[in-house]
């Protein structure tokens, strides 16, 4: 017998995999929306039709070890590979994986700062994606005293 | 109409480091408010920085980016006296575009 929660969890993927191959036409000309409905760090990337992830020490994530307000947390992400084709920064513990996906051209390094949104204390991953589908990842933990997401 | 994004550009040898400071309300959809509604999202999407009308960078962002958003990118070739241009386009189709001079 099936739950309706796994039901739902199975179309996710199944829908997940068909955009991946390209059969749903996406909504918003650009916009990756499944990879920002993903939960997981894993997800994100196999919606960008990214291959299994590497850690890598060439990628760097920065960020506060400890961050006082999860609302404004700032972090970083760069690399010293070339051929990157985007870099993406991921909070694993929100309600969704994907902050912020960086399309890197000839014309930018490969290394950007944002500030994020944190619920709760967990690991946060930068994530290269090169141009031939390789994905190398960094990961560190933020711990934070106060969440962002909600009241 | 939104309020204006304050961008800063800063030539350093042949890249230059430009910081941006948009104005939005990045709600996540995640919120509820005191009736216990849940407030509909309303973030940027997308962004895109051009030098010289050239673009060079675009981005896609989630909800989980912080209010009143900020983004630190670096830009080779740039140099003093060359224009910065940044466009946002949120959920609802707003958008915006600012200007800035590299220094």
């Amino acid at each position: 017998m099936q739950t309706r929660r796994e039901t739902l969890k199975h179309s996710a993927v199944v829908a997940g995999l068909l955009a991946s191959a390209g059969l749903i036409p996406q909504q918003a000309a650009a916009y990756e929306k499944v990879a920002f409905d993903a939960k997981t760090a894993a997800d994100v990337t196999k919606a960008l039709g990214a291959g299994a992830t590497v850690e890598s020490k060439d990628v760097t994530i920065g960020g506060p070890d400890i961050a006082e307000n999860g609302a404004v947390v700032p972090l970083t992400a760069s690399t010293t590979l070339a051929g990157v084709k985007r870099m993406l920064i991921l909070v694993e513990k929100n309600p969704a994986a994907l902050v912020a996906m960086f399309n890197v051209t000839d014309a930018v390094e490969a290394n950007f700062a944002t500030r994020a949104k944190m619920g709760q204390s967990s690991d946060v991953y930068a994530v290269a994606i090169m141009n031939d589908g390789k994905a190398f990842f960094a990961k560190k933990e933020v711990k934070v005293t106060l969440g962002g997401c909600g009241g | 109409m939104a309020d204006p994004m304050r961008i800063r550009a800063q030539a350093a040898g042949d890249k230059a480091t430009v910081r941006v400071l948009m104005s939005h309300e990045m709600e996540s959809g995640q919120r509820k408010d005191s009736a216990g509604k849940v407030v509909p999202a309303w973030f940027i999407q997308e962004v895109s920085a051009s030098l010289n009308g050239k673009v060079v960078l675009t981005a896609e962002w989630g909800p989980a980016v912080s209010k009143n958003p900020f983004m630190q990118f670096v830009v080779k070739g740039a140099k003093a006296g060359d224009k910065i241009a940044v466009t946002w386009k949120d959920n609802k189709g707003d958008s915006r575009t600012d200007e800035a001079t590299v220094s």
